[in-house]
């Protein structure tokens, strides 16, 4: 473990709040993790909590063994780049089907920590990754994903943090010819987490499945920036996030960025947000943007929803007897479940649905 | 032996120019085992009284009274009146997207019964309601009321009047939509829980061909936000002949 001090003074990028990446985010809340002065960790913190698995390895490597393949102008992410040492390194071997899910989760996180993950999904390889964070930290994480052809990879993130917890990262997976990359980010717990789920492409015939759950109560600031590059022909893509707000001060931003290229004929992409307030005070920021360049195309389209509650599905449960609670708990659990029932682990779903069920008895919405 | 007494009940709903009465008065009382079919034009205010009587938060209680067994029910919350023995089949019945029907089920089961039903007994219960009702297993599955047809949420509706067995039951136009083979199960489905658990019926509707089906008590004639007409079964002949067209004038 190596701690570093930056040796620079000032820097000139580190956010300000009027930068259009930035300007959502309560910079005062992330305790310095996004300005170069205040000293991180460099440390990784990732596991395999399923531990040995045929055709899979997770090994520390030296990070100058596996330098960064994406390009980024996140300072978060540039920060990481420059400080880890280490880098986390998941491989799935080519041709393995990996029956059970590869889980990793987090152990011996410190106060302020920056880490590096790459996964490997080797081509014509099958698996699926479930991350699971909790805990309580400050962590700035870059998790590149990388799919050879052919590949099909399931990759779950689950932020089931503790409420003080700060988890800035940008989760990005570059996907090769025909390969499929499905990805669930659910995001319940922390006091800010700021997530840039990313896509880009290498070569025709890929997909991208990018589903998203999020619930944010009292004080929370969960925010989800997706970007999706379409710089390869005949590329598929398919966002979906859904959000529930209940609380005080709760807070999240979806931003939903498609990129279709000039050279992306052929692409095919629908992005959707839909966000449920359930009490007064809370706040739902979504800003879906797609740009195309051409037209040949076999589709592109978004839409992005922020509602109320529905009070008549509230009255049709009710009026069978269900009691108000139970009724709102129904409710918001169907609303949820659309995504939340595709992680395929009944014990994970159940675990996040209850979650959700306390945190909305807590707020009394 | 139950009875749900409605004494002069006005009720109105906020719009733009303020509360409007639309329930100008209302009187009727249905007991057990008695059939009353409410027939009025579009827009008399006949889904008003079946939410008001449910709960329904939009609609505001201008006046009167309506009692179960004595007990007042306009205190109640709409899941109390549930509880306490009502039942709404719905004109339009709502989806409820992400919730199975099988969970929709057994969670009002639940409640009504105060303990949740025995697994085995229950699945068997439910299976053989369906069956009865011509409905598909599969439909346990899906989510409650997403992507029914009109005919399958009617189904759906007296699924649940078979399940929950009310003390009465008001119906609000369970025939429209419904094809004629459609009309006949429904039917049948409704006259059985009258035999089963001898229920007070409430059958609101437009049209007087489910009283082929579901014989009434009584009729009574709704127009205008109240009642015009009263008599028996012989009335509906009249309406099939005659129509609404002599209770619209002003
Ligand atoms: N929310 C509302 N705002 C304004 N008018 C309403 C509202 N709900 C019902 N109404 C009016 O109340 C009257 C009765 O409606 P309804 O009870 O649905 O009639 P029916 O079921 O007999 O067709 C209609 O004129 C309708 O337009
Ligand atoms: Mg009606």
């Amino acid at each position: 473990m190596s701690s570093l001090t930056s040796n620079l003074l000032k820097h000139a990028d580190t956010p300000t709040g009027r930068e259009e990446a930035w300007r959502f985010t309560p910079l005062k809340r992330l305790a310095g993790l996004h300005d170069r002065e205040t000293n991180v960790v460099d440390q990784p913190s990732l596991f395999q909590k399923s531990g040995d698995q045929a055709g899979v390895s997770l090994k520390l490597v030296a990070a100058d063994s596996v330098p960064p393949i994406s390009t980024t102008d996140d300072v978060i992410v540039e920060r990481i780049r420059e400080s880890v040492s280490r880098v986390t390194l998941l491989e799935i071997n080519r041709n393995s089907e990996v029956s059970q899910p590869i889980t990793l989760n987090r152990k011996n996180s410190v106060d302020k920590e920056l880490s590096r993950t790459v996964i490997r999904a080797g081509s014509n390889s099958k698996a699926t990754v479930i991350i699971e964070n909790t805990g309580g930290s400050l962590i700035g994480e870059e998790i590149e994903i990388i799919l050879d052809s052919g590949a099909t990879l399931n990759f779950v993130t689950l932020q089931e943090w503790e409420n003080t917890t700060v988890h800035l990262a940008r989760h990005h997976a570059i996907v090769g010819r025909d390969a499929t990359f499905n990805s669930i980010t659910v995001s319940v717990g922390g006091s800010v987490v700021r997530i840039l789920p990313t896509v880009e492409y290498t070569g025709p015939g890929a997909s991208a499945e990018l589903l998203g759950v999020y619930f944010a109560t009292d004080g929370q600031h969960l925010e989800h920036r997706i970007h999706v590059d379409h710089g390869v022909p005949h590329a598929k893509s398919r966002v979906n996030y859904k959000g529930a707000l209940a609380g005080n001060q709760a807070r999240s931003v979806w931003i939903g960025d498609v990129f279709i290229r000039a050279i992306a004929e052929g692409t095919d992409t629908y992005e959707l947000n839909r966000n449920l307030l359930l009490t007064d005070g809370a706040r739902a920021d979504s800003v879906p943007n797609l740009e195309i360049e051409t037209g040949e195309i076999i589709g592109a389209g978004h839409a992005s929803t922020t509602g109320r509650f529905d009070d008549e599905q509230l009255f049709y449960l009710m009026s069978r007897g269900i009691a108000s609670e139970e009724a709102r708990r129904l409710v918001i659990r169907g609303f949820f479940s659309e995504i939340i029932g595709k992680i395929g682990d009944e014990v994970i779903e159940e675990r996040l649905m209850s979650r959700i069920d306390n945190d909305l008895a807590k707020v009394g919405a | 032996m139950s009875s749900l007494v409605i004494k002069n009940l006005r009720v109105g709903v906020e719009t733009d120019s303020g509360l409007t009465e639309i329930l100008k008065g209302v009187d009727l009382t249905v007991n057990s085992g008695e059939t009353h079919a409410i027939m009025g034009p579009n827009g008399s205010g006949k889904s008003t009284l079946a939410y008001s009587i449910a709960g329904h938060p939009k609609y505001t209680i201008m006046g009167g009274t309506v009692t179960l067994d004595g007990v007042d029910v306009l205190e109640m919350s709409v899941d109390e009146r549930a509880k306490a023995g009502l039942f709404l089949a719905m004109q339009y019945p709502v989806e409820v997207p992400g919730v199975s029907v099988s969970n929709f089920l057994r969670t009002a089961a639940t409640a009504l019964r105060g303990e949740a039903p025995k697994i085995r007994t229950w699945v068997g219960e439910v299976k053989a309601a369906m069956t009865k009702l011509n409905m598909d297993p599969a439909f346990s599955e899906r989510s409650v009321n997403e992507g029914f047809s009109g005919g399958e949420k009617k189904r759906h509706e007296i699924l649940q009047l078979e399940l929950l067995k009310p003390k009465i039951a008001i119906l609000d136009e369970t025939d429209s939509g419904l094809d004629v083979d459609a009309l006949r199960i429904v039917s049948e489905g409704v006259n059985r829980v009258k035999v089963e658990s001898n229920i007070g019926v409430l059958l609101i509707t437009h049209y007087t061909r489910i009283l082929r089906y579901i014989k009434p008590d009584f009729v009574h004639v709704f127009a205008n936000g109240h009642i015009v007409e009263e008599g028996g079964a012989e009335l509906a002949d009249k309406l099939e002949e005659h129509g609404y067209a002599e209770y619209i004038k002003a």
